[in-house]
């Protein structure tokens, strides 16, 4: 049994030492994948070259180009980028090199922490308040066009402090409004606030349709998240949520910092509407907009009067791709989803001829906070685009008009984007660069060495044979603990995890300073020696059970409310509790026995 | 025979001289208080908010430059220190109103590479918003709290209220101990620190425990003598292994403190110190306070039915 579970512990510790290769990976776009043809054009880039690689297969579904140098790997990111074009995504990766009879049954080498392989960390926080009344919007609207199906008059719809507040001239069209609403609207609340001028409804979101749409507002920020994530060709990013209003980004090795920020910050969403024709622009500029239709601005700051009314919101955008026309003049191309692609043909079909703008919504952080000491943001609009309808549109369409190449690709990404309905904040950061993670991979590893060293001469100065015996199970301990930590695949091994394993190496000997220390008072105590190994080992087990489950209940309470790097510290420290004990009890005693078992003692290396 | 360090010819009475360990642990407490109050604790980035950088020059920075050129564009609040070594710059700054401080970190870089024409290279970039910051504290607060809560606790049942309450006041000594000189040298407070600081409350519990542990050994034991004369026993008894264990735990932590570098230096000085006041707590601390609270032989005596030793717990197989 002991035997098993060093050796499986080993074996899964293995791979930690094969190291890795320097890699490239590549993986396709929305729809598109690596396939044999792919690789083929990507060796014979190499070999034309001249860049040594290792490999070009596909692994786990991701193509991985594994390089002999790790100065080739940028160049070559840049050859397969430009050869692949904009269908795939290349990033840099490290592939572990660990051998096909090692993968084969599950093992690999430690995850390291972003504190060990340098990246980014980023904390963003979803501004719930906009997600709500953005979906308040969306009631005024619901609200007016059913009643008007319904042909129920009423006098006005409007966001109130409230709620939504709808208005009537006569108690019987609200009466009558009130019963067809209810049914109608069923994840909505309505009450009648009718006061001696004002006949009204007030509208609410019902618990349930409040949690909905906060989820919702979250789903929708990681999904898009994860796609600009994906356009940074980032390897093994991470995207995920933390608590109701959080989303964590982990970005390996990404070194430029600025770019990561710019893509994920981001906080934009787009708007179709039509331009109002008929409005001048010159008395608009001068505070005489009509009714319905508001003034934006061009990028460089010219007015245009703008509907009220949006068309198509960008969440409704699956794709964008920047190209040219046949004459070739740069353009993008927009596909949308279904919803999308009916709103859009209703609307088109009777504007034909018609301007229809494109209106980039950003929200920047203005550095105000609110009460709750949250940081406000503001809205800022732009024209990005003003088009022509050409014909009736459907689900995909392109723009036309465009200045340059340049501008049509950077049009393309900002649509690609999508939009959130939710805007969100960065509200903590941490970034390790490559070279101070290496350090500290080295100086982790050196304190490891080094502390492991110092015990392995002091056990067996005090305790001779016995501390020998204590050295087999420190060194097996260690194995384990690595082997553990490779085993789990959730577990990642940070600095402060470091820590752990150099605090466990020193903790655990003492389950066997404790043992031994009793065997030698047995001894004093006058009994034989093999009487006093099994006394020594009886007494002291629920002495070393007692102080390793306190231990424990500390490892658990810094998990459960620890981040990050806290959370990798008491991972290895509960892991090496449990291995130390496993080690320095049954594994101790096995050796115990089987060098001194049954034998005649008259004396103890002790 | 053996060696040992430490070979008592009967046993060592502890507990009679006990008085000058107590008003040391005394003035400890008191003077790590005094520190706090009037020193305050050097809150790490983790808990204020705000931004750090490390950067690295390429050739020894200095510092009287990078001040001038970052007041010069504006940035008068950054603190500049050196980090490790001559080339390698810290930079921290407090939250500010008004700004868009998640891009904070890469203007100030910018801005050191543009006014030193020093190819300066990012080491760490850490920013941290003030609501955060404040959860964060709150959290790490929350975990002291209940892990001394869980600790005590368990101890309470296992062994005996007395004992529980003398432990976790202990376990409280330590964390006070510690806080104190975290204060009164002015290291940096953070997040690693709270790890550091509930380690070091497990640790200390261990010894303690294993001190106990004897106690109610003893106590159930022999039939002769007065609780004093049991607990004098029981720590001569577990001494050796008081000091062999915490002298191995101080061996890594040493080679921890010194190789392991300066981003984990203020975990390894919080263990290193928690545990050699640990190491002073569960022998005079928490036995003395037992023994103050009235702690005799008739807690330990198992109640009607013989509990075996250990039988109330889990298998370990």
């Amino acid at each position: 049994m002991v035997i098993l579970v060093i050796v499986i512990g080993f074996l899964y510790a293995l791979p930690n030492l094969y190291g890795e290769d320097p890699a490239v990976q590549i993986s396709g776009t929305r729809g598109s994948e690596v396939t044999e043809a792919q690789l083929v054009q990507v060796r014979n880039l190499l070999e034309k070259e001249q860049i040594a690689y290792r490999s070009v297969a596909v692994e786990d579904g991701l193509a991985l180009v594994r390089l002999l140098n790790n100065a080739d790997q940028l160049p070559t990111q840049d050859l397969i980028t430009k050869a692949l074009g904009s269908d795939f995504i290349v990033a840099l990766n490290l592939a572990p090199a660990t051998p096909a009879w090692l993968n084969a049954i599950g093992a690999g080498p430690l995850k390291l922490g972003l504190d060990l392989r340098g990246g980014v960390h980023f904390l963003m926080e979803v501004d719930m308040q906009a997600a709500l009344a953005k979906a308040q919007q969306g009631m005024v609207q619901d609200f007016r066009s059913s009643l008007r199906e319904e042909k129920i008059r009423y006098s006005g719809v409007r966001e109130a402090r409230d709620g939504v507040e709808i208005r009537f001239r006569d108690q019987e069209t609200l009466d009558k409004a009130m019963s067809f609403l209810k049914r109608q609207h069923r994840n909505y609340t309505f009450t009648e606030s009718s006061s001696a001028d004002q006949l009204a409804i007030i509208a609410n979101m019902s618990e349930d349709n409040l949690a909905e749409t906060r989820e919702y507002a979250i789903a929708q920020n990681i999904t898009i998240l994860r796609n600009r994530v994906n356009q940074l060709g980032v390897a093994e990013p991470v995207v995920q949520r933390q608590g109701s209003e959080r989303i964590v980004i982990q970005l390996p090795g990404v070194q430029d910092t600025a770019r990561a920020k710019e893509i994920l910050g981001a906080t934009a969403t787009l708007e179709f509407r039509m331009v109002d024709a008929d409005a001048d622009t010159r008395d608009a500029v001068a505070g005489r907009v009509p009714a319905g239709s508001e003034l934006a601005k061009r990028q460089d700051g010219s007015p245009v009067v703008l509907k009220k009314q949006v068309i198509l919101t960008g969440d409704h955008i699956v794709g964008a791709q920047s190209g040219f026309d046949e004459y070739s003049r740069p353009q993008v191309n927009i596909s949308l989803d279904a919803a999308g692609g009916s709103k859009m043909a209703a609307f088109t079909k009777d504007n034909v001829g018609e301007p229809m703008a494109t209106l980039f919504v950003e929200y920047k952080p203005t550095g105000k906070k609110d009460s709750e000491g949250r940081g406000l943001l503001e809205r800022h609009e732009e024209v990005i685009n003003v088009a022509t309808i050409q014909s009736r549109l459907g689900r995909s369409f392109r723009i036309t008009g465009i200045d340059n190449a340049a501008e049509a690709h950077n049009l393309a990404l900002l649509l690609r984007a999508g939009a959130l309905i939710a805007p969100i904040q960065i509200v903590e950061e941490r970034t390790i660069g490559p070279s101070l993670g290496q350090e500290n991979i080295d100086k982790g590893f050196k304190a490891i060495l080094y502390g492991l060293l110092a015990l392995l001469v002091f056990m067996p100065l005090y305790y001779k044979k016995f501390g020998l015996v204590a050295n087999f199970a420190l060194i097996v301990n260690v194995g384990i603990i690595i082997g553990v930590m490779s085993m789990i695949p959730g577990a990642t091994l940070t600095l402060p995890g470091m820590a752990g394993i150099v605090l466990t190496v020193g903790m655990a000997v003492d389950a066997n300073v404790l043992i031994f220390e009793r065997i030698r008072e047995e001894m004093l105590e006058g009994r034989s020696p093999q009487h006093a190994i099994q006394q020594g080992y009886s007494n002291a087990l629920s002495t070393i059970a007692d102080a390793n489950i306190t231990t424990l209940i500390t490892a658990i309470i810094l998990f459960s409310i620890g981040t990050g790097a806290v959370k990798g510290f008491a991972v290895t420290l509960a892991i090496g509790i449990a291995t130390s004990m496993f080690t320095a009890i049954i594994g101790t005693r096995m050796l115990v026995n089987w060098l001194w078992g049954g034998k005649r003692l008259e004396q103890l290396s002790i | 025979m053996y060696f040992s360090l430490f070979n008592p010819k009967g046993v060592v009475p502890f507990m009679s001289h006990r008085k000058p360990f107590v008003i040391l642990s005394i003035l400890i407490v008191l003077a790590s208080f005094a520190s706090l109050a009037i020193n305050k604790i050097n809150w790490g980035l983790d808990f204020t908010g705000g931004t750090l950088i490390e950067a690295e020059f390429s050739k020894p920075a200095d510092l009287t430059q990078v001040r001038e050129i970052l007041t010069d564009k504006g940035f008068d609040d950054v603190v500049v220190q050196f980090f490790g070594s001559s080339t390698q710059v810290m930079l921290r700054m407090m939250p500010r109103e008004g700004e868009n401080s998640e891009l904070l970190g890469d203007q100030i870089m910018q801005v050191l590479r543009d006014g030193t024409g020093d190819d300066v290279t990012m080491r760490r970039i850490e920013f941290v918003g003030p609501t955060v910051g404040k959860e964060l504290a709150e959290q790490g607060g929350l975990a002291i709290i209940a892990a001394l809560g869980c600790i005590m606790l368990y101890v309470a049942l296992r062994f005996e209220w007395r004992m529980a309450l003398g432990a976790v006041l202990a376990l409280a000594h330590d964390v006070i101990a510690t806080l104190g000189l975290f204060s009164l040298l002015g290291i940096e407070f953070d997040l690693t620190v709270v790890a550091a600081l509930l380690t070091v409350v497990g640790y200390s519990l261990n010894d303690t425990i294993v001190v106990s542990d004897r106690i109610r050994e003893n106590f159930r034991k022999l039939r002769k003598g007065s609780p004093e004369e049991i607990i004098d026993t029981s720590l001569t008894q577990t001494f050796n292994r008081t000091i062999v264990t915490s002298l191995t735990t101080i061996m890594v932590l040493i080679s921890l403190f010194f190789l392991g570098g300066e981003m984990i230096h203020s975990f390894a000085t919080a263990l290193l110190f928690g545990v050699i006041i640990g190491t002073h707590s569960s022998i005079y601390v928490s036995s003395t306070l037992a023994l103050a609270l009235g702690v005799k032989k008739e807690d330990f005596m198992p109640k009607e039915i013989e509990e075996k030793e250990g039988a109330d717990q889990e298998p370990l197989v």
